[in-house]
């Protein structure tokens, strides 16, 4: 297998070429066995592994370390930041600086949108951006790219419907960007009020992919392959009431499944609320779970990539 | 009328740069971006608004004394891409250029979002791409923000 991938850092999704993600999916899938534990890698043996994490976010906390440990290498890191120097009014710059300097890789979760950015700057080793406000997040993306492509056997020529708040949620927005690489038709499923941002549907215009709107689930989810679920955020209405209207065409019960495509797959980035009924859960085309868990091989695959770039990873 | 009543009325200068072609109602930007009421105020500037040419309404900005450095145009660029620049010696046209917005754009702007990492006390200048001449666009190389108009004449820094 020739492999493709020449970056320093991983800070957005809009810098990667379709054959860089191919080169981290077709990764995530050798790591498979590794990251279930049924087999023992020592690939990263000796490596540190800095997670810096300036806001909570457990699953991908938890699930870069368990990435790390996997591959043989170890963890330092934070995740409160006022048990850090933070809280004495260092710079994201020199704590970056710092931390380049004792780990061989860092992972950055951070409040402000562009800190990814910044730190890939005043770092000498590999940074990747685990989510910069409502900027980038771009390993979600990946994860999400590669529970497709396992789950369905590929990704170009899909019909992949992406429901919940099109409009502020950056999850959507990276993955959209994504998907128009891979050629798919794609369903946007809001409300007007929630609706994908035109600088996005510009963006799918001149990729020349297609793709429609509905207002709910109902009238389109029998037609899809993947249903993609986000959470609206109930503090962006100004009352409940307002909520429940736009939220009620947006959630998923078992009942809503009936008449969907055998091999429909559900996915959603977590946590959820109550737009997905936890009756779902036990039914096939729930993913989620499966979809959080993969989170491990494609981590493992992105760092194993960056601390080795120049060579194919030893298997 | 006679022709010569529609004239501009703002009298030759013997040494210093028009600044000609500004888009209407931009000149005290321009004035601002220079920052000539701060540094030069030995200068005579002389503001004409509104003033007829063979493409619609311009403003014009005369200052004598003065040639304007690159960082400077790249500024009125960005609010004026149609500025035309004369610099001025002994009453002859020495040098006349069209400004162009540059291709990236380093801390003359400063981000219109609040939340992005170079609004806050960090050791790095704002940097913008520039991703479209019409209208002029930029897009914040750390938060990916876009900003255009209005709103970069707001962020100037």
């Amino acid at each position: 297998m020739i492999e493709m991938f020449d970056k320093d850092h991983v800070v957005s999704i809009k810098e990667f070429k379709r054959e860089e993600i191919d080169t981290v999916l077709d990764n995530a899938k050798e790591m498979l066995p590794v990251a279930e534990g049924e087999r023992i890698s020592h690939e990263l043996d000796g490596k540190i592994l800095a997670t810096l994490f300036f806001e909570p976010s457990t699953r991908t906390m938890l699930s870069f370390e368990a990435a790390m440990i996997r591959l043989g290498g170890r963890i330092i890191g934070f995740s409160n930041p006022k048990q850090s120097s933070v809280k004495k009014g260092e710079t994201l710059a020199d704590t970056i600086r710092m931390a380049s300097s004792y780990a061989d890789i860092i992972v950055l979760r951070h409040p402000q949108e562009g800190a990814a950015r910044l730190a890939s700057k005043f770092s000498s080793k590999p940074v990747i951006n685990a989510g910069d406000g409502a900027g980038q997040h771009p390993t979600q993306t990946l994860l999400d790219l590669f529970t497709i492509r396992e789950e369905k056997g590929g990704i170009s020529g899909k019909h992949i419907g992406i429901a919940g708040d099109l409009k502020y949620g950056r999850t959507v927005h990276s993955l959209t960007h994504a998907l128009a690489m891979y050629g798919v038709e794609l369903t946007f499923i809001a409300p007007e009020a929630l609706q994908m941002p035109k600088e996005n549907t510009r963006e799918l215009k001149r990729e020349g992919i297609e793709y429609k709107k509905a207002p709910g689930l109902e009238s389109v989810i029998d037609e899809l392959d993947v249903l993609y679920m986000t959470r609206i955020q109930r503090e962006r209405f100004p009352n409940e009431e307002e909520y429940e209207k736009v939220a009620s065409g947006l959630k998923l019960d078992t009942d809503m499944l009936e008449n969907v495509r055998d091999e429909m797959i559900i996915m959603h980035p977590l946590p959820r609320v109550d737009e997905i009924s936890s009756d779902v859960d036990h039914t096939k085309y729930a993913k989620y779970f499966q979809q959080a868990a993969n989170g491990v091989p494609t981590r493992m695959a992105l760092m194993s990539l960056l601390l080795d770039k120049s060579s194919v990873v030893k298997r | 009328m006679n022709t010569d009543s529609k004239k501009i009325k703002i009298s030759p200068i013997k040494k210093g740069t028009v600044i000609d072609h500004i888009r209407k109602g931009q000149a005290l930007k321009v004035v601002k971006i220079l920052g000539i009421m701060e540094q030069d105020i030995d200068s005579v500037v002389s503001i004409a608004m509104n003033v007829d040419s063979s493409s619609g309404r311009k403003d014009i900005v005369k200052v004598e004394g003065r040639e304007l450095i690159h960082e400077e145009l790249d500024k009125i660029s960005l609010i004026s891409p149609e500025v035309t620049v004369n610099i001025i010696d002994d009453y002859k046209v020495r040098d006349k250029h069209r400004v162009k917005p540059p291709k990236m754009v380093k801390g003359i702007v400063r981000c219109k979002n609040t939340t992005c990492i170079t609004n806050q006390k960090e050791p790095v200048e704002p940097e913008f791409e520039v991703t479209q001449g019409k209208p002029v666009t930029i897009k914040c190389l750390y938060c990916e923000r876009e900003m255009r108009g209005e709103e970069i004449s707001e962020n100037l820094r």
